[in-house]
């Protein structure tokens, strides 16, 4: 075959033609391994809400409930803890609670249903290390002005016991809320609202 | 004609062993003033070959299940124990596997930094420092998906939040920490995944970019201390005047290099396989608890340099993603390097003080932040990273200004130059001063 009669406009369109339908095809065929990586049903069934007895949990105690596989803190709060919430807001990051961190019936001074219950993920906002309990009031550690609260020892993040964070410290939000509802007076659902 | 010279001449028409031999091993030419720093790359290779192998014997007793069994112990956990435990001999690949996944960073840094020093990156040999980088970025990936394995406190927590680092990117960020996990938190669809990655996947990746490394390598040719090009200068018979055989004049060094690096691998496979809790650390001998943090988490020492940089940034504007692009980039930037670097010489015995100074400044940053990558973080250590940080991307960044004309006192050479006395003092000395100060620093800082 000579040269004049090589339709190039043509080869090249062909050549354009099958690379990307070849190129539809493998993404297609991509889709199924791709989707593999998302959570199975069984993982996203197992996000099913946890019922919690807080009768027997004392002012000031913490009990702590695994809910989707992270821990979850119920934590009873004193009323001196109560109003120590209000003292230290200056140094928090975000102590009305702009950011959704927590549902709107948590928007709160107390980010909690019931005052002095708070329900919170027990999971550093930074990098999803489990934050420590620290009630105590003005620790070595923690400097004088401490009036309880939570510390994370992987990075050093602090948060009040409104599970707010402080100013300056790696975490950049507070912690979170999850949905929840009281079924009666101590019968709490963590993982459901509605 | 013989036997054997019969054989061969049959696989020669068929396939070109003999003319492949030649190639890559009997009649390439390497540099014949190779010196200590060029014992890595086929170190590097040795223990590839100690992973894959020790890799192999353990998929057949390990189990990739993070579900308890009956006596509450997560199965994953409970086949490392029964590794160590019960198989026969089991610790003792289990060990050559941990130790192997260090010394793999120890020769591979050391291998880096030989780069570094000769310009082993520049023209022509861009490419061959672009499939390192890639290697090491695999390696990076397949150390951090092997730690999860033994699923002990460490292994869970350091996962935890190398995924969290995925989850402060805006907008995707959430939803792609889920999607590498496979569930909501770090779990058993994790775990497997991570194994089908850690001993299929990136393995197979690995050896390729292998290949190509060396490919690549062989094309060019090797870079040598001098820096001379020398298939520039050539006798009649086109073999370079300075250049010998690889084999016997290289495989014999580097058999001598391997001898001595099996020395110290087995010293600390059977004498200090945790190494003080430096190549496997303390908390992972506990199993995965994900309700409780341990008090203190650090990664394996090779991954601090680059935790230090990810720590040492701030959060600003509502998000820590800063940090977590900081660390990408102080990683991203190595690949770069051979478009950074404008000076007209290749190796440092021919550069000028600018060079040498940021060279020696980048050295005391990368093991400082190494060091403090390792400890808890307090307002000095924080600040001391910081500034170790900004020398680390002001090696990279800064380079096309310093490196610019940037000349020593003496001319390159057209033929290369064989070790002397003095250089190796000076070399013994460099050794010691740098140990020295990095034990200083790790104690007083």
């Amino acid at each position: 075959m000579s040269e004049q009669h090589v339709d190039t406009g043509r080869r090249r369109f062909l050549t354009v033609a099958t690379s990307a339908v070849g190129g539809v095809a493998a993404a297609g065929v991509a889709v199924p391994f791709l989707m593999s990586f998302a959570p199975s049903e069984r993982a996203k069934a197992a996000g099913a809400p946890v019922e919690v007895d807080i009768s027997k949990l004392e002012p000031g105690q913490k009990i702590n409930v695994e809910w989707r596989g992270k821990p979850v803190w119920v934590l009873s709060r004193t009323p001196e803890q109560l109003k120590n919430l209000a003292t230290i807001e200056g140094e928090l990051l975000d102590p009305k609670s702009e950011s959704p961190e927590q549902p709107a019936y948590c928007k709160n001074a107390t980010r909690s249903i019931k005052p002095e219950i708070l329900v919170a993920v027990g999971i550093c906002t930074h990098l999803g290390c489990s934050p420590t309990h620290r009630p105590d009031l003005a620790p070595a550690d923690l400097g004088p002005k401490w009036v309880g609260g939570f510390y994370c020892p992987c990075h050093g993040s602090k948060f009040d016991l409104a599970a707010r964070v402080y100013n300056g410290v790696p975490a950049p939000k507070n912690m979170e809320v999850p949905p929840h509802k009281y079924m009666s007076d101590t019968r709490l659902l963590i993982g459901d609202d509605k | 004609m013989s036997k054997g010279q019969q054989v061969l001449n049959w696989i020669d028409d068929r396939f070109p062993l003999s003319s492949m031999l030649k190639e890559h091993v009997t009649e390439y030419y390497a540099p014949k003033n190779f010196n200590f720093w060029y014992f890595f790359g086929s170190l590097a290779m040795l223990v590839l070959v100690i992973q894959i192998v020790t890799g192999i014997f353990l998929t057949m007793n390990y189990k990739p299940d993070g579900t308890l069994n009956g006596a509450g112990i997560p199965v994953a956990f409970a086949s490392v124990e029964y590794i160590m435990r019960d198989v026969a001999g089991g610790w003792v690949i289990r060990y050559m596997h941990s130790t192997g996944a260090s010394m793999f960073f120890v020769v591979v840094y050391l291998h880096m930094f030989r780069g570094l020093i000769y310009g082993s990156y520049k023209q022509p040999r861009e490419l061959v420092w672009v499939f390192g980088t890639l290697i090491f970025l695999c390696l990076m990936a397949e150390a951090f998906m092997g730690y999860l394995l033994p699923w002990g406190q460490m292994s869970f927590w350091g996962a935890q939040v190398i995924v969290n680092l995925f989850a402060s990117i805006p907008v995707i960020g959430p939803d792609l920490s889920v999607f590498i996990r496979g569930d909501f938190v770090v779990g058993d669809a994790t775990l497997n995944r991570f194994f089908a990655l850690h001993v299929i996947a990136v393995p197979l990746i690995l050896l390729a970019l292998v290949v190509a490394h060396l490919i690549a390598l062989h094309e060019v040719g090797s870079n040598n201390p001098d820096g001379v090009e020398i298939k520039k200068l050539k006798d009649d018979k086109g073999i370079p005047l300075d250049g010998i055989p690889f084999h016997p004049y290289y495989t014999v060094k580097d058999v001598l290099g391997v001898a001595v690096f099996l020395i110290v691998f087995s010293a600390i496979v059977f004498f200090a396989p945790e190494m003080g809790g430096y190549f496997l650390e303390h908390p992972n001998f506990d199993q995965a608890d994900p309700l409780k943090t341990p008090a203190h988490i650090a990664p394996v020492w090779y991954f601090t340099p680059f935790y230090a940089i990810l720590r040492a940034v701030p959060s600003f504007a509502g998000t820590q993603v800063w940090g977590v692009l900081a660390m990408g980039a102080a990683v991203v930037l190595i690949a770069f390097l051979p478009w950074l670097d404008k000076s007209p010489v290749k190796s440092i015995r021919y550069r000028g003080s600018k060079f040498k100074t940021m060279l020696v400044l980048f050295i005391i940053s990368f093991i400082g932040l190494g060091i403090l990558g390792a400890l808890p973080s307090t307002n000095v250590r924080t600040l001391v990273a910081q500034i170790f940080s900004v020398v680390y991307f002001a090696f990279f960044l800064a380079m096309p200004f310093y490196t610019k004309n940037d000349v020593g006192s003496t001319p390159v050479p057209t033929r290369v130059t064989m070790s002397t006395p003095a250089r190796q003092v000076r070399f013994a000395v460099l050794v010691v001063v740098t140990l020295v100060a990095a034990t200083l620093f790790a104690k007083f800082i």
